[in-house]
Protein backbone atom coordinates (compact mmCIF):
# COMPACT_ATOMS: atom_id res chain seq x y z
CA UNK A 1 0.00 0.00 0.00
CA UNK A 2 1.50 3.24 -0.82
CA UNK A 3 1.66 5.90 2.11
CA UNK A 4 -0.84 8.13 -0.03
CA UNK A 5 -3.80 5.50 0.13
CA UNK A 6 -3.04 5.92 4.26
CA UNK A 7 -3.53 8.97 3.82
CA UNK A 8 -6.57 8.80 1.88
CA UNK A 9 -8.18 5.90 3.67
CA UNK A 10 -7.99 7.87 7.48
CA UNK A 11 -8.86 11.12 5.52
CA UNK A 12 -5.76 12.17 7.07
CA UNK A 13 -3.79 15.65 7.13
CA UNK A 14 0.15 15.26 5.50
CA UNK A 15 1.89 17.42 8.24
CA UNK A 16 5.61 16.47 6.37
CA UNK A 17 6.98 13.99 3.83
CA UNK A 18 4.72 15.02 0.58
CA UNK A 19 7.55 13.81 -1.51
CA UNK A 20 7.34 10.30 0.01
CA UNK A 21 3.72 9.56 -0.49
CA UNK A 22 4.54 7.37 -3.03
CA UNK A 23 6.30 5.12 -0.87
CA UNK A 24 5.38 1.23 -0.59
CA UNK A 25 4.62 0.20 2.86
CA UNK A 26 3.49 -3.49 3.52
CA UNK A 27 2.46 -3.43 7.05
CA UNK A 28 1.41 -1.31 10.40
CA UNK A 29 1.76 -1.63 13.96
CA UNK A 30 -0.48 0.78 16.34
CA UNK A 31 0.55 1.60 19.72
CA UNK A 32 0.69 4.18 22.19
CA UNK A 33 4.17 2.43 24.40
CA UNK A 34 7.19 3.07 22.81
CA UNK A 35 9.19 0.59 24.31
CA UNK A 36 6.47 -2.11 23.18
CA UNK A 37 7.23 -0.84 19.42
CA UNK A 38 11.14 -1.22 20.30
CA UNK A 39 10.64 -4.70 21.68
CA UNK A 40 7.70 -6.54 18.94
CA UNK A 41 8.21 -4.41 15.37
CA UNK A 42 10.20 -6.12 13.37
CA UNK A 43 9.33 -4.82 9.91
CA UNK A 44 6.31 -2.66 10.58
CA UNK A 45 6.79 0.55 8.18
CA UNK A 46 4.28 2.70 9.77
CA UNK A 47 3.79 3.35 13.56
CA UNK A 48 0.05 4.87 14.30
CA UNK A 49 0.00 6.36 17.80
CA UNK A 50 -1.72 9.16 19.75
CA UNK A 51 1.19 10.34 21.50
CA UNK A 52 2.59 12.78 20.31
CA UNK A 53 6.20 13.91 21.65
CA UNK A 54 9.60 13.44 20.06
CA UNK A 55 10.63 10.03 21.71
CA UNK A 56 7.68 8.90 18.79
CA UNK A 57 9.86 10.05 16.21
CA UNK A 58 13.02 8.70 17.56
CA UNK A 59 11.91 5.17 18.24
CA UNK A 60 10.22 5.34 14.50
CA UNK A 61 13.95 6.17 13.29
CA UNK A 62 14.96 3.13 15.62
CA UNK A 63 12.64 0.64 14.13
CA UNK A 64 13.65 2.17 10.56
CA UNK A 65 9.53 2.63 10.12
CA UNK A 66 8.87 5.24 7.27
CA UNK A 67 5.45 6.92 8.45
CA UNK A 68 3.92 7.76 11.37
CA UNK A 69 0.17 8.35 11.97
CA UNK A 70 -1.07 10.79 14.69
CA UNK A 71 -4.64 9.66 15.45
CA UNK A 72 -7.33 10.81 17.92
CA UNK A 73 -7.14 14.30 16.38
CA UNK A 74 -4.03 15.03 18.26
CA UNK A 75 -1.96 17.83 16.49
CA UNK A 76 1.22 16.60 16.89
CA UNK A 77 3.81 20.09 18.42
CA UNK A 78 6.02 21.72 15.48
CA UNK A 79 9.41 20.16 17.04
CA UNK A 80 8.07 16.52 16.69
CA UNK A 81 7.28 17.48 12.74
CA UNK A 82 10.63 18.81 12.02
CA UNK A 83 12.29 15.83 14.02
CA UNK A 84 10.25 13.66 11.40
CA UNK A 85 10.91 15.77 8.46
CA UNK A 86 14.50 15.40 9.34
CA UNK A 87 14.73 11.93 9.39
CA UNK A 88 12.40 11.17 5.87
CA UNK A 89 9.27 10.41 7.74
CA UNK A 90 6.06 11.02 6.71
CA UNK A 91 3.41 12.47 9.37
CA UNK A 92 -0.01 11.93 9.23
CA UNK A 93 -3.11 13.46 11.54
CA UNK A 94 -6.14 11.84 11.51
CA UNK A 95 -9.73 12.09 13.46
CA UNK A 96 -9.90 8.90 13.88
CA UNK A 97 -9.79 6.60 16.80
CA UNK A 98 -6.12 4.29 17.06
CA UNK A 99 -9.18 0.99 16.78
CA UNK A 100 -10.82 3.00 13.65
CA UNK A 101 -7.83 3.49 12.16
CA UNK A 102 -5.88 0.16 12.54
CA UNK A 103 -9.46 -1.55 11.75
CA UNK A 104 -9.57 0.27 8.37
CA UNK A 105 -5.89 -0.15 7.34
CA UNK A 106 -6.28 -3.67 8.12
CA UNK A 107 -9.45 -4.55 5.89
CA UNK A 108 -8.04 -2.40 2.94
CA UNK A 109 -4.98 -4.85 2.83
CA UNK A 110 -2.01 -3.51 5.83
CA UNK A 111 -0.76 -6.73 7.60
CA UNK A 112 -0.03 -6.54 11.20
CA UNK A 113 2.82 -9.04 11.46
CA UNK A 114 4.26 -8.40 14.96
CA UNK A 115 6.56 -10.60 15.79
CA UNK A 116 6.87 -12.10 19.75
CA UNK A 117 9.83 -13.95 20.49
CA UNK A 118 13.43 -13.88 22.35
CA UNK A 119 15.28 -11.63 19.78
CA UNK A 120 12.84 -8.75 17.54
CA UNK A 121 15.50 -8.98 15.26
CA UNK B 1 38.09 -1.51 9.76
CA UNK B 2 41.44 -2.29 11.84
CA UNK B 3 41.05 -0.17 14.13
CA UNK B 4 38.74 0.55 17.58
CA UNK B 5 36.67 3.48 17.24
CA UNK B 6 35.44 4.79 20.59
CA UNK B 7 32.44 7.78 20.40
CA UNK B 8 31.62 9.16 23.91
CA UNK B 9 28.47 11.10 24.96
CA UNK B 10 27.22 13.00 28.13
CA UNK B 11 23.62 11.94 27.88
CA UNK B 12 21.22 15.36 29.72
CA UNK B 13 19.06 14.16 32.23
CA UNK B 14 17.50 17.70 32.69
CA UNK B 15 15.65 17.42 28.95
CA UNK B 16 13.57 13.88 27.77
CA UNK B 17 12.87 15.67 24.91
CA UNK B 18 16.06 15.37 23.74
CA UNK B 19 16.58 11.60 24.86
CA UNK B 20 17.87 9.39 22.28
CA UNK B 21 20.33 11.70 20.57
CA UNK B 22 23.14 10.16 21.14
CA UNK B 23 21.54 6.60 19.90
CA UNK B 24 20.41 8.31 16.76
CA UNK B 25 23.89 10.31 16.26
CA UNK B 26 25.38 5.87 16.83
CA UNK B 27 23.04 4.98 14.42
CA UNK B 28 24.09 7.61 11.64
CA UNK B 29 28.17 6.57 12.88
CA UNK B 30 27.66 2.81 11.61
CA UNK B 31 25.39 3.59 8.96
CA UNK B 32 28.70 5.63 7.55
CA UNK B 33 31.01 2.59 8.39
CA UNK B 34 28.85 0.09 6.40
CA UNK B 35 27.44 -1.85 9.15
CA UNK B 36 24.43 -4.06 8.39
CA UNK B 37 21.20 -2.73 9.10
CA UNK B 38 19.84 -5.57 11.77
CA UNK B 39 23.59 -5.08 13.84
CA UNK B 40 22.63 -0.96 13.49
CA UNK B 41 19.04 -1.80 14.53
CA UNK B 42 20.34 -3.85 17.51
CA UNK B 43 22.98 -1.69 18.78
CA UNK B 44 20.87 1.80 18.41
CA UNK B 45 17.61 0.43 20.22
CA UNK B 46 19.43 -0.97 23.01
CA UNK B 47 21.35 2.57 23.38
CA UNK B 48 18.29 4.18 23.14
CA UNK B 49 16.80 2.18 25.61
CA UNK B 50 19.55 2.40 27.84
CA UNK B 51 19.94 7.05 27.31
CA UNK B 52 15.65 6.74 28.17
CA UNK B 53 16.38 4.71 31.08
CA UNK B 54 19.03 7.04 32.52
CA UNK B 55 16.98 10.32 32.05
CA UNK B 56 14.09 9.05 33.89
CA UNK B 57 15.79 7.27 37.05
CA UNK B 58 19.20 8.38 36.70
CA UNK B 59 19.41 12.12 36.10
CA UNK B 60 21.33 11.50 33.03
CA UNK B 61 25.25 9.69 32.30
CA UNK B 62 27.74 8.57 29.94
CA UNK B 63 27.76 6.47 27.40
CA UNK B 64 30.31 4.85 25.47
CA UNK B 65 30.20 3.04 22.39
CA UNK B 66 33.53 1.69 21.04
CA UNK B 67 33.08 -0.41 17.88
CA UNK B 68 36.18 -3.32 16.75
CA UNK B 69 36.22 -5.09 14.09
CA UNK B 70 34.41 -8.18 15.64
CA UNK B 71 31.78 -6.70 17.86
CA UNK B 72 30.33 -3.17 19.27
CA UNK B 73 30.52 -2.25 23.21
CA UNK B 74 28.11 -0.18 24.41
CA UNK B 75 28.61 1.09 28.28
CA UNK B 76 26.12 3.10 29.84
CA UNK B 77 27.73 4.59 33.44
CA UNK B 78 25.45 6.63 35.79
CA UNK B 79 25.42 8.34 39.77
CA UNK B 80 21.31 7.54 39.92
CA UNK B 81 19.89 5.65 42.39
CA UNK B 82 20.99 2.18 41.69
CA UNK B 83 19.16 -0.82 41.50
CA UNK B 84 18.81 -2.82 44.25
CA UNK B 85 16.84 -5.96 42.83
CA UNK B 86 18.54 -6.90 39.20
CA UNK B 87 16.68 -9.88 38.89
CA UNK B 88 13.34 -8.03 39.76
CA UNK B 89 14.36 -5.20 37.40
CA UNK B 90 14.88 -7.95 34.73
CA UNK B 91 11.49 -8.78 34.57
CA UNK B 92 9.83 -8.03 31.78
CA UNK B 93 6.58 -5.47 32.88
CA UNK B 94 8.29 -4.52 36.25
CA UNK B 95 9.08 -0.62 36.35
CA UNK B 96 9.30 2.15 38.78
CA UNK B 97 9.03 4.78 36.58
CA UNK B 98 6.58 7.27 37.99
CA UNK B 99 2.95 7.21 36.24
CA UNK B 100 3.89 10.86 34.33
CA UNK B 101 7.03 8.83 32.19
CA UNK B 102 3.97 5.93 31.36
CA UNK B 103 2.37 8.80 29.79
CA UNK B 104 5.40 9.31 27.39
CA UNK B 105 5.25 6.42 26.15
CA UNK B 106 7.60 4.72 28.09
CA UNK B 107 7.96 3.03 31.91
CA UNK B 108 6.13 -0.07 31.19
CA UNK B 109 9.40 -2.38 32.08
CA UNK B 110 10.56 -2.99 28.32
CA UNK B 111 13.61 -1.43 29.01
CA UNK B 112 16.11 -3.47 30.44
CA UNK B 113 14.55 -6.48 28.73
CA UNK B 114 14.72 -4.71 25.52
CA UNK B 115 18.39 -4.24 26.18
CA UNK B 116 18.99 -7.57 26.97
CA UNK B 117 16.88 -8.87 24.07
CA UNK B 118 18.98 -6.64 21.49
CA UNK B 119 22.27 -7.71 22.60
CA UNK B 120 24.64 -10.72 22.90
CA UNK B 121 25.98 -9.82 25.92
CA UNK B 122 24.49 -7.79 29.05
CA UNK B 123 26.13 -7.36 32.26
CA UNK B 124 24.63 -4.87 35.22
CA UNK B 125 26.90 -3.37 38.15
CA UNK B 126 24.82 -1.29 40.33
CA UNK B 127 24.69 -0.11 43.54
CA UNK B 128 22.15 1.55 45.19
CA UNK B 129 23.08 5.23 46.24
CA UNK B 130 25.75 5.39 43.82
CA UNK B 131 25.08 4.19 40.37
CA UNK B 132 24.52 1.81 37.46
CA UNK B 133 27.08 0.64 34.71
CA UNK B 134 25.44 -0.96 32.00
CA UNK B 135 27.75 -2.91 29.63
CA UNK B 136 26.53 -4.64 26.44
CA UNK B 137 28.39 -6.43 23.68
CA UNK B 138 26.93 -6.93 20.10
CA UNK B 139 28.63 -9.34 18.06
CA UNK B 140 28.91 -8.05 14.20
Amino acid sequence: MQIREIAKLLNAKVLCGEEHLDREVKSACGCDMMSDVLAFVKDQAVLITGLCNPQVVRTAMMMDMRCIVFVRGKNPPQEVIDLACSAGIVVLASDERMYTACGTLYVNGLAGGAEVHDRAC
Amino acid sequence: MTEHVNFHFEIDGENFTSAGEASVRIKKNLREMGFSPEIIRRVSVAMYEGEINMVIHANGGTADVDIYCDRIEIVLSDRGPGISNIELAMQEGYSTAPENVRSLGFGAGMGLPNMKRYTDDMKIESKVGEGTTISMTVWV
